[in-house]
């Protein structure tokens, strides 16, 4: 990452009706070439975000830099920014052509200079031979390309994407995902990317800033988020995570004890906790979880009763009642040497304590 | 697999018919449901559409009540050179055929006579009176005894251009001509053009009153389509309210603000704006019916473009800000390009209500704000002239559907969306 940030929110709150702050106290800086995910479920402020950014809505407090240029008062048109939109926003009475000659024609640029910027819009996108297609006669994935394709026919170094993917079939969508993640690293330009799929978010950014309530709860790498998140929203939001509450009653060298009711003292990673005495949410990915480990290997080791098993293929998602969590999820590799587990046992489960973590209840 | 897929062998139905004509039979089933169902519509708009438009066309060219009345004197009338009076042969015909037709038949073919040339009525109405007493011949002498007009020649010639059963000279009419004796087309006499003027009104006025309307409707849809739904139900509200009262109301409304004494008015004069001896003349002219018809249809503007502009998703104007436009660049270059739909079936809509319309330039028109629509109504229910009336009607028709022709050819009839 180099020295100056490509964008910077400093201290930066909205609030529409100025009642309710949409977006409390944001800052971030995201680096030049960064592919930055703003993640986060819908009315947490992440769209309000990238609208600031764009221009279409005023920060009600704080500044925001484009390469250390205040850009608060600078009108969208000139922000010099470009951007996908939810839905494409393609304009239905122009062709494909039309479209990207759209920004290069309000510019004034000569016929040459528009031809060959359009051939190479369009090329880099596969869709040479679409020209003169109207946006309707196109599929949706084509749409897509096209709107990444006009985003980036003025080489703007900072491209907003807002739910690109959110009208595609599944498959499109991580065929899409793949593209844009390679488009962004050809051309090395900075990207901030919305949704509130976490599954895009994890295939396609350097960092994802998790939102919830106007506030940013975590950023950090994918990796990071899905393997040490810092407070039971991100825990929850993003992966599957199993819930076990107790209260915390020592703590030493990062680990605490924790009393959980029906299952004993449950040894954990301290992250987010309020001390001894506090009560305490433990997380645990259902991965993690082994069923009848062998005695001694692992820290934590409790009894479940199998409630119900769902064969995957892959492996058996199995569902099992837990000191009272009758929504305790393990997932048990489909492998031959693991016997079968029934419906109404009792089985022993186990994990480390690396794989739990105490947080924030 | 069985047998029954076999490629070459029918599908069968499990009783033994043939798959195919079991279908075709169920299908004929629901679809002359379908067509019972469409049935009653489609009679419907025969009998109060289709036929009432083609009875107007052939009301508009028919001219056969003439030859009705007049049939032995019309079969002799191309014997006559037309140059001096005819002879007692004419005489002849003409007088069996007036004592011969039935009263009522006769006062009809009068009066489309006296279209022609005036004084036929009252001169036929006195002749078939006074013919009763008249028992033989010479019938020429006989004749313009009774009234003198017989011995005028421009009487008979008069009937040359009433001879064939159907007739042009309604369309004529209607454009200030008229056909001579002779079947020679010529201007009305200058006391008796009003059409073209009319026709030019109607037309100025229609094309002012949409244009009037389409730059007050485009910023009122405009708003309805972008306000958070509390407040565009309220405006809505106020569109449709005016639309829901009775025209009438509406137009009393207007003239009690428009007239000289009127609201309008008196607010000027109290605040000094105008002397109360300039009192605006607001009313009873072309101003006063270009004001109300502009009110009157206005919702038919601002409903298509509304429709249309609610499905604009506000994006398109951003995204062309985003890729450098200006908001009104992105408005002229982006917006009301998407808008051409609404706009198009809204400019319709107005033109063709306002071309035809009649109530409102009946009431506050005065001498100068009368339509062709006024007109038409006049033939209709005053002067019973109906075959001018039927001409002007299937005018009108003809000159909106070329102007939808036009629409078609520069916009696109599949582009317009109503609503």
């Amino acid at each position: 990452m180099s020295a100056q940030p490509a964008i910077r929110f400093d201290k930066v709150q909205k609030s529409y009706d100025g009642e309710v702050l949409v977006v409390k106290d944001l800052n971030l800086d995201i680096a030049k070439g960064e592919f930055l995910t703003m993640l986060g479920p819908s009315g947490s402020g992440k769209t309000t975000c990238l609208m600031m950014l764009a221009g279409f809505e005023t920060a009600t407090n704080g500044d925001i830099f484009l390469n250390d240029r205040r850009i608060n008062d600078v009108a969208p048109s000139k922000r010099g920014i470009g951007m996908v939109f939810q839905n494409y926003a393609l304009f239905p009475h122009m062709t494909v052509a039309e479209n990207l000659a759209f920004p290069l024609e309000v510019r004034k640029m000569s016929k040459s200079e528009t031809e060959s910027r359009i051939k190479r819009a369009l090329d880099m996108v596969e869709l040479s031979g679409f020209a003169s297609r109207r946006p309707l006669q196109l599929s949706g994935g084509q749409q897509q390309r096209v709107a990444v394709a006009r985003a980036l026919v003025l080489d703007h170094e900072v491209v907003l994407m807002d739910e690109p993917l959110g009208a595609l079939d599944k498959q499109l969508r991580e065929q899409m995902q793949y593209e844009i993640k390679h488009i962004h690293e050809n051309l090395g330009i900075t990207a901030v990317y919305v949704t509130h799929d976490q599954a895009e978010a994890l295939t396609m950014s350097d960092r994802i800033a998790v939102f919830d309530d106007g506030v940013i709860q975590q950023l950090s790498s994918p990796e990071d988020l899905y393997e040490r998140p810092e407070n039971s929203f991100v825990a929850q939001f993003i992966g599957e995570n199993n819930k076990l509450v107790g209260t915390v009653k020592a703590e030493s060298n990062g680990v605490s004890d924790v009393e959980v009711p029906g299952a004993g003292t449950v040894r954990a990673k301290t992250v987010n906790t309020q001390g001894i005495g506090g009560d305490t949410l433990l997380s645990i990915r259902p991965e993690r979880v082994h069923i009848n480990p062998e005695s001694g290997a692992l820290e934590n080791t409790m009894t479940g009763k199998v409630e119900e098993l769902i064969y995957l293929g892959d492996h058996i998602r199995t569902r099992m009642s837990v000191a009272g969590n009758d929504e305790f999820i393990v997932k048990v590799p489909n492998t031959q040497r693991q016997s079968m587990l029934k419906v109404g046992e009792s089985a022993t489960i186990g994990f480390q304590t690396e794989a739990c973590r105490a947080l924030d209840v | 697999m069985s047998d029954a897929t076999a490629p070459n062998q029918p599908l069968m139905t499990s009783d033994g018919r043939l798959l195919k004509d079991a279908l075709q039979q169920s299908l004929r089933r629901s679809k002359l449901k379908a067509l019972g169902l469409i049935s009653i519509p489609f009679l419907f708009l025969v009998i109060v559409f289709a036929m009432p438009v083609f009875n107007l066309l052939v009301k508009s060219v028919d001219d056969n009540l003439i030859n009705e009345v007049l049939p032995r004197t019309f079969a002799i009338y191309e014997d006559w050179d037309g140059t001096e009076l005819p002879g007692e042969a004419h005489y002849e015909a003409m007088f069996l055929d007036l004592t011969g037709a039935e009263g009522i038949q006769i006062g009809k073919a009068s009066t489309r006579m006296n279209y022609d040339k005036s004084k036929w009525k009252s001169l036929i109405k006195k002749s078939a009176r006074k013919f009763k007493n008249i028992e033989s011949g010479p019938y020429k002498e006989v004749m313009i005894k009774t009234d003198k007009k017989w011995g005028d020649i421009t009487f008979w010639q008069s009937l040359g251009s009433m001879k064939d059963p159907y007739t042009f000279g309604y369309y004529l009419n209607a454009v200030d001509l008229r056909y001579n004796h002779d079947k020679s087309v010529t201007a009305q006499p200058e006391n008796r053009r009003i059409y073209k003027m009319l026709w030019g009104r109607t037309l100025l006025v229609s094309l002012i009153v949409t244009v009037l309307c389409l730059i007050l409707a485009y910023p009122v849809s405009h708003l309805l389509a972008t306000l958070p739904l509390r407040y565009s139900n309220l405006l809505m509200i106020c569109v449709l309210m005016p639309f829901w009262t009775s025209l009438l109301v509406r137009i009393v409304a207007w003239m009690i603000m428009l007239q000289q004494n009127g609201v309008v008015n008196d607010a000027l004069v109290h605040n000094g704006l105008l002397d109360d001896e300039n009192r605006l003349a607001m009313m009873y002219n072309f101003t006063g019916t270009i004001i109300v018809m502009t009110q009157i249809l206005l919702p038919f503007m601002i409903l298509p473009i509304y429709s249309v502009m609610r499905t604009i998703s506000p994006n398109y104007m951003k995204a062309a800000q985003n890729l450098g436009a200006s908001p009104a660049l992105a408005f002229l270059k982006v917006y009301m390009p998407l808008t051409v739909p609404g706009v198009g079936a809204g400019v319709i809509l107005v033109f063709i209500v306002a071309i035809g319309y009649y109530i409102t330039p009946e009431l506050v028109g005065g001498k100068d704000g009368q339509l062709i629509g006024n007109q038409i109504a006049y033939h209709l229910k005053s002067s019973l002239n109906w075959g001018l009336a039927s001409a002007m009607g299937v005018m009108l028709l003809a000159g909106i559907l070329i102007l939808y022709w036009c629409y078609d050819k520069i916009v696109g009839i599949d582009n317009m969306r109503m609503g």
